[in-house]
């Protein structure tokens, strides 16, 4: 396989992320200017100390000079990338790539997207000529497709499925409740998700991820340079992606209970991290939590419960906060809401503040062990990519 | 002999009690329902859903209908058309022939002409006479499809009706019979102005109903006594009579005078379907054809703007074919849909749309360069290991050969829901979006939105047909392309 690590050659010294949220006073400029000046400032440098930039948006600008601009940054190296809603941690990949390959010193990955100035509910994507005849569903009916097939594979009843989605979205929601920077900061109960009107099959308002604008970056340098910038760096151990080829959508051997783009990203993460127990070994880990079953069954996707046990595992509260390994303690994109560029690097910001032990106390995970991940996937089920990766607060001895 | 060789009417889904018009209005409405396209259907569409079964290669399976025909009674046409006629009176585009569109969704050879011949309420038994007056050399395809709108509380809209018939008409070979030859015809032509529609809009007016009952009776009786003598028939030779007209009035007076039994008039349906315009003379032939007799004779009347009369005879063979689904086989299983449904499908309340972006529009280059999949939903099959790939795919996923497939349609195809979600927020003419992800029983999977069906209605495991529909109109363009539909 040629897949290779580039673990510990990569650090992250700097992060920035702007409270989530319906920011009608803010520009997308403004946003990228607040992320971007937050990791500046905290390690008092200028932007001209970067020497190449990139911006991941799914929508909310075309080119480079979507950063460029707003950032008055001069004639150097800046890419816009986009991979639908992993586009944050496809510009978190290039520039790690970009520093371990030698190429440049300092690099930075910036993700942003203005959602809210569309005037419709939900995500949209921007139309490309075709001839007709693609689906018009929202994501919200593609992911609500799992729950059913879930429940009919595994002998769950769909009341019990309600129970275990109402579970994720309630942890979800109480996290989110103890970070500032989360869209919504209430605690739930399992009776207003179970109550909430239907949006698609059986998913509810609650079942579904927020709509918010964001932004969110990181400054990655090389891992012997690192400890000139910070104390607390946090080390690359893996980054993984994977691009199904849409074979879901029409081979009838795919059945709607897993993500084979996620469990092909999960394990090559997990080969180069040389993680062989992914649910002893992490201290955490922040996944795509788009739509409440998404989250269960990346449960099992991502190697944390065995197939057709997570519901369980689930309700057992292995995923809570004080479980076994917490999921989304930060909030997820459940409390976050989903500005798709922005989502990849605001899920490596709370692997930032848990490893460095910086997240508000009431959430602060408390553990010996050393490593968090970030999954993040776009697409739809049949139809997907997918992007892990691992990072550390020790360099392996 | 040239006649007719194949035949098919089609009714949509769905149906109106005219009495719910009275309860939301106070006045209008009736007794009886009329028949009602749905949202996602226009007079091109249903067009292409009655002449899909005069072409079926293979019988489709019938697991779950009682009713159908043995295979011994069915009979396939494969052979070349010459040319595809279509006839409404609400045409989806001017300037630009929806024939074509049919042609397409057919899978028709390319070296084939197709012609709308559209217009006037006079239109269909005109282009059906055209057709069985012809000398083409293959047989030719006729569509006679219609969509009648009215006001609110008029009686255009409660006695209205949607539907469509095809015809396959040509001369006889040894494997297509001929089922009826036309044994002449009989016209009369008349100008007066008895009902007309401005091309811009979808209702028109009427003039007092008198006028018109006395122009047709002197003309439709006139028009049926000549036929009679021309064909040295008398009135008691006729098997069955149709006889057909939006004058309901003038229709009923002109029967009284043709001196023909009762038992012998063709019930025009139109208590539970209305009176589909250009289209019901000819649907109402197909269900007496469906009910005919060797050596019949069928007389048509059609009262528009003139007078047609057509007489038809039966020959040995119009036993041997019967339409997978007749007339009144649809006819019971038609389902009522309240009148708010009725007016927003038919534009005449305007709902709020869901908050989200109405599709753009369709590209033109795109569509046509997909016009396989897009009107013919021709799948690409791996000549390897058969994995079935929807739209066509010039590589496979599994054995990943590249140019190594070949096309086959799955318009005719059937499948079972594998799973399946409602939509309750994404755009829709008429939401919410019913969608599943089908298995067909010959192989492929193909994620699609169903019709005809309400959200209750469906679930894992049901068996769904396909269907030819429109999924949308931006800046004009119809987006046509294919659904499920549940298979009852």
């Amino acid at each position: 396989m040629g897949s290779h690590s580039i673990a510990d050659k990569v650090a992250i010294v700097s992060m920035g992320c702007t409270k989530f949220g319906e920011h009608w006073d803010k520009s997308l400029d403004d946003l990228i200017v607040d992320a971007c000046f937050q990791a500046f400032n905290e390690i008092e440098i200028n932007k001209d100390a970067i020497d190449a930039f990139w911006l991941g948006t799914a929508q909310s600008g075309m080119s480079g000079i979507t950063l460029a601009r707003p950032l008055q940054i001069s004639n150097k190296p800046v890419t816009r990338v986009e991979n639908y809603c992993t586009s944050g941690s496809e510009a978190l990949r290039a520039a790690c790539y970009a520093v371990a390959s030698g190429a440049y010193d300092i690099a930075m990955a910036v993700g942003a997207e203005k959602v809210k100035d569309s005037g419709y509910q939900g995500l949209n994507a921007f139309p490309i000529p075709g001839d007709g005849t693609q689906r018009t569903l929202t994501a919200a009916a593609m992911f609500s497709m799992v729950a059913p097939a879930y429940c009919n594979k595994y002998g769950v009843s769909l009341d019990e499925m309600s129970q275990v989605l109402a579970h994720i979205s309630v942890k979800n929601h109480a996290n989110g409740a103890r970070n500032p920077r989360a869209q919504f900061q209430k605690e739930i109960t399992p009776e207003i998700v179970l109550g909430s009107p239907r949006v698609a099959g059986t998913l509810g308002v609650f079942d579904c991820a927020g709509v918010a604008d964001g932004a969110a970056c990181a400054i990655v340098v090389r891992a012997q340079d690192a400890f000139q910038y910070t104390d607390k760096p946090i080390f690359i151990k893996s980054l993984s992606f994977a691009a199904g080829s849409g074979s879901g959508l029409i081979d009838p051997n795919y059945d709607y209970t897993h993500f084979p783009e996620c469990e092909k990203a999960a394990n090559d993460a997990y080969n180069q991290a040389g993680i062989t127990d992914p649910r002893s070994q992490l201290m955490m880990a922040e996944v795509h939590d788009c739509f409440t079953p998404t989250e269960l069954v990346l449960m099992e996707d991502l190697g944390f419960a065995p197939r057709g046990s997570a519901w369980k595992e689930v309700l057992g509260g292995t995923f809570d906060l004080d479980g076994e390994l917490p999921i989304n303690p930060d909030g997820g994109l459940k409390s976050f809401g989903h500005p798709v560029g922005a989502s990849g690097l605001r899920m490596m910001f709370e692997c930032w503040l848990q490893l460095r032990g910086q997240a508000l106390e009431s959430r602060q995970i408390v553990s010996d062990r050393k490593l968090a991940m970030t999954h993040n996937l776009g697409g739809y089920p049949g139809e997907m990519v997918s992007f892990v990766s691992i990072v550390g607060k020790e360099l392996t001895a | 002999m040239r006649g007719i060789i194949r035949y098919s009417s089609y009714l949509p889904h769905w149906k109106l009690p005219r009495e719910e018009i009275r309860t939301f209005f106070g006045t209008g409405g009736g007794s009886g329902t009329r028949s009602v396209a749905g949202h996602d259907e226009d007079t091109t569409t249903m067009a292409v859903e009655a002449l899909r079964p005069l072409l079926y290669k293979t019988q489709p399976s019938n697991s779950a209908t009682s009713q159908s025909p043995k295979s011994s009674d069915w009979h396939s046409y494969v052979g070349a058309v010459d040319d595809v006629y279509f006839s409404t009176t609400n045409p989806a585009y001017l300037d630009k022939t929806n024939a074509s569109a049919i042609h397409c969704a057919l899978s028709l050879d390319t070296h084939c002409g197709s012609y709308d011949l559209c217009g006037g309420l006079r239109s269909g038994i005109g282009t059906l006479k055209l057709a069985l007056t012809s000398t083409s050399h293959n047989p030719v395809l006729v569509a006679i499809s219609d969509i009648r709108n009215g006001l609110p509380t008029s009686s255009d809209e409660s006695l209205g009706g949607d539907g469509a018939c095809g015809f396959l008409i040509g001369e006889e070979s040894d494997n297509n019979p001929v089922l009826a030859e036309l044994l002449g015809s009989y016209s009369i032509s008349d100008e007066f102005l008895d009902r007309w529609r401005e091309p811009s809009s979808s209702t028109g007016k009427t003039w007092e109903e008198r006028f018109g009952e006395f122009r047709y009776l002197e003309i439709g009786t006139q028009a049926f006594d000549f036929a009679c003598k021309k064909f040295e028939l008398t009135p008691d030779k006729i098997d069955r009579l149709i006889t057909t007209g939006m004058h309901t009035r003038a229709v009923a007076a002109v029967v009284k005078k043709l001196g023909v039994g009762k038992e012998q008039i063709e019930n025009d349906r139109s208590t539970i379907v209305g009176q589909c315009g250009s289209a019901h003379p000819a649907i109402i032939l197909c269900a007496a054809l469906e009910k005919a007799k060797p050596f019949e004779t069928i007389a048509l009347l059609h009262l528009a703007d003139g007078a047609d009369v057509m007489f038809f005879r039966t020959t040995k063979a119009v036993e041997t074919y019967r339409p997978l689904k007749p007339l009144d086989i649809q006819i019971n299983s038609l389902e009522a849909i309240s009148y708010s449904k009725f007016l927003s499908w038919r534009s005449m309340v305007d709902l709020e749309p869901p908050k989200r972006p109405e599709p753009s529009r369709t590209s033109s280059s795109a569509a046509w360069r997909s016009r396989q999949w897009k009107y013919s939903l021709d799948a690409s099959v791996d000549r390897k290991t058969s994995s079935v790939h929807m739209p066509p795919s010039r590589i496979s996923y599994d054995s990943g050969s590249i140019d190594d497939m070949d096309l086959i349609s799955k318009s005719n195809s059937r499948g079972k829901i594998a799973t399946f979600t409602i939509d309750r927020l994404a755009y829709s003419p008429s939401p919410p979006i019913i969608f599943a992800i089908i298995d067909f029983e010959d192989g492929g999977r193909f994620p699609v939105e169903l019709t005809d069906c309400l959200p209750e209605q469906v679930g894992i495991g049901m068996e769904v047909e396909m269907t030819f529909r429109k999924l949308g109109t931006a800046d004009g363009i119809n987006n046509y392309f294919w659904k499920g539909r549940l298979v009852t």
